[in-house]
């Protein structure tokens, strides 16, 4: 502590000295090095710069390394026999294969049905209508809740005997089914509740796109004689593909992590069988079976799989100058 | 002759201008209805099974209130004593970890993006692409950190209980999990940022401290509030840093979601109507933050 103390004081002075002008400067190399802009402004991203790195990607790198390991249960890992013996495991493991599947299945149904019913209702609200804001709000509401709070608000709907949904598909004398119980709807399930949490977001992005499309161009196509219909297919909605690409990179990267809601509607790791993904597989080998660097190898094949859907999508932003 | 003709035609056009008019507003209204219906039933289902007894549970629709002998607000008071506590741990690191997100988030963007230097695109890249890794990659190595490298509880034991020793944690956690988002949140303001007044300050030889604390931060109110809503909701709402460093349901420090998810769950099978109490009591304080500050959080989902 002294000696920073003794430090600063110490650049006081000198500064001091050259603020008064006409001494030689030793360290003009230093200085001129701790005047560039970078090392500047490092005070104001370094600090977070640092937590988040030492937070993400060290560890991530560290989850890496796990993965050589052979560490299990309890005790420490032991960081000297490392090998890729957990990835050949991974890939002979027919539970690996099955949430790969599963984790693909969620990842396209739900990105798909999101952009579609969020297309949708940014159609509808993109007009002047009463209430537009609370219809807005309302759409949104279930995107602010937590994935805990609205898998027990499904689990009470897609209930056998009591749930809405058994008692809707009942009106066309379907029915009852055990939505969360049979391998066979069960993720069908999980996606429809993960739908309705999510397309209130891509309609906000979409809403965000139409706000900035000038309206000369509704009125123009209008003027064509375009009816609403064909004005939207053929002028506005490919101006939304910005927005359409942005959103399905969040929703895709979504559906790899989403843990949350199925723990929650399992009340445990282990999904009900037919909705187990990758995000599940992992947790449940690590936390539930103490599995760690097997659970490391599934972790950081999540991972190389995000980094495929976001490592792009980076690119071409940077390539157009949006970043 | 011809006048009233045409008034009468003029009238006929109204008129059918109206009846389309009217039509397409049914159509228009009434799907925007459908799909309120589509998104308030769950919650409506919930609030109403939440105040039923078991035998109006049983006796009543899904979505139907009870009857005057079938209300009860036992399951209201059970979910309140069981998760008041995890409410407050969950607010005492909710709170703390929003306020230092926004802090060096602000930071952050401020030396990409005002100061300019090179490679400073490359650096505000690796914090994008922190928002969106899973968090599965990194658990458990954060798991190893917390309990086999930084161990603050068997550190500073003198001055933390394990439950505030486990709270620090999530809020160091938290923050720097944070910290990505709320960048690039105010990046997308301060990119907008009247570039003119920075470099006359900078002219004027104001310090970079000083150009952030007069100019930037005051122009950044507008964001920070967006960013502080956004930031609560989601902190709030987290649920895998809670189950993986918390560890179980009974610990002093568990959070509301993490009781939430084990709430009401026995043998013989789960207590419905305890459960929608407690995941509305859970709901509660991001519901109240929703619905003041809809626009508000519109606005950080945009970015």
């Amino acid at each position: 502590m002294k000696r920073i103390l003794s430090y600063v004081r110490e650049r006081r002075r000198k500064r001091r000295v050259r603020a008064d002008g006409g001494t030689v400067d030793r360290s003009s190399t230093v200085r001129r090095w701790l005047d560039r802009d970078i090392v500047r402004s490092a005070p104001f991203w370094g600090p977070p710069f640092l937590l988040m790195g030492f937070f993400v990607y060290a560890a991530i790198g560290w989850n890496f390394t796990l993965s050589l390991t052979d560490f299990s249960g309890y005790g420490e890992p032991d960081y000297t026999d490392l090998g890729l013996g957990n990835y050949w495991t991974m890939l002979q493991d027919p539970a690996f294969w099955e949430a790969t599947w599963h984790t693909v299945v969620l990842l396209v149904v739900f990105t798909v049905a999101c952009l579609g019913i969020g297309l949708a209702l940014a159609i509808l609200l993109d007009r002047e209508i009463r209430f537009k804001r609370t219809f807005r709000t309302i759409y949104l509401l279930p995107f602010s809740l937590s994935f805990i709070v609205t898998a027990q608000f499904w689990r009470w709907m897609y209930n056998v005997e009591n749930g809405i949904v058994n008692q809707f598909v009942g009106l066309f004398g379907l029915g009852p089914y055990s939505w969360l119980g049979d391998p066979d709807l069960v993720l069908g399930a999980v996606i429809f509740g993960l739908v309705w949490q999510f397309s209130g977001y891509t309609m906000i992005i979409y809403l965000a796109a139409l706000r900035s499309i000038p309206k000369d161009q509704y009125e123009a196509a209008r003027v064509d004689g375009a009816n609403t219909f064909k004005m939207y297919r053929r002028v506005i909605v490919p101006q939304l593909r910005p927005a359409m690409v942005s959103a399905s990179v969040v929703l895709m990267l979504f559906a790899l992590k989403a843990f949350d809601f199925l723990y929650a509607v399992f009340g445990g790791y282990r999904p009900r069988q037919g909705s187990d993904i990758l995000a599940t597989l992992m947790m449940r080998e690590a936390f539930g079976n103490s599995e760690w660097a097997y659970s490391s190898s599934i972790a950081l094949t999540l991972f190389v799989l995000s980094l495929a859907v976001i490592a792009p999508y980076l690119y071409t932003q940077y390539n157009r100058g949006n970043l | 002759m011809s006048n009233s003709n045409a008034v009468a035609e003029g009238r006929s056009d109204v008129r059918a201008v109206i009846n389309q008019i009217t039509l397409r507003h049914v159509g228009l209204y009434g799907s925007l209805l459908a799909l309120l219906v589509f998104y308030l039933i769950p919650l409506e289902s919930g609030l109403v099974t939440s105040i039923k007894t078991s035998e109006s549970l049983i006796s009543t629709q899904p979505f139907a209130p009870p009857g005057p002998d079938g209300i009860t607000t036992e399951k209201w008071t059970y979910a309140f004593n069981a998760l008041g506590g995890g409410m407050v741990n969950s607010l005492l690191f909710t709170i703390p970890s929003t306020i230092l997100c926004a802090i060096f988030g602000s930071m952050a963007a401020y030396g990409l993006t005002l100061v300019k230097w090179r490679g400073q695109l490359l650096v505000f890249v690796l914090f994008i692409a922190g928002i969106f890794i899973p968090y599965q990659s990194v658990v458990i190595p954060l798991t190893q950190f917390w309990s086999q490298y930084a161990m603050l509880e068997a550190r500073f034991g003198l001055i933390l209980s394990s439950r505030s020793a486990t709270i620090l944690e999530l809020i160091i956690t938290h923050t720097a999990y944070g910290i990505p988002i709320c960048a690039l949140l105010f990046r997308s303001q301060y990119k907008a940022m009247p570039w003119e007044m920075i470099e006359a300050a900078k002219l004027d030889g104001a310090s970079l401290w000083a150009i952030y604390k007069r100019i930037v931060l005051p122009l950044s109110v507008p964001m920070f509030a967006v960013v502080f809503i956004f930031q609560f909701t989601q902190i709030w709402n987290e649920f895998l840093f809670s189950l993986t460093l918390i560890g179980s349901v009974s610990d002093p420090a568990a959070s509301a979601t993490l009781i939430l998810s084990g709430l009401g769950q026995a043998l013989e099978g789960t207590d419905y109507p305890l459960r929608m109490a407690g995941a509305f009591i859970t709901a509660l304080p991001t519901l109240v933050v929703y619905v003041l500050f809809a626009d508000k959080f519109a606005e950080g989902v945009e970015v």
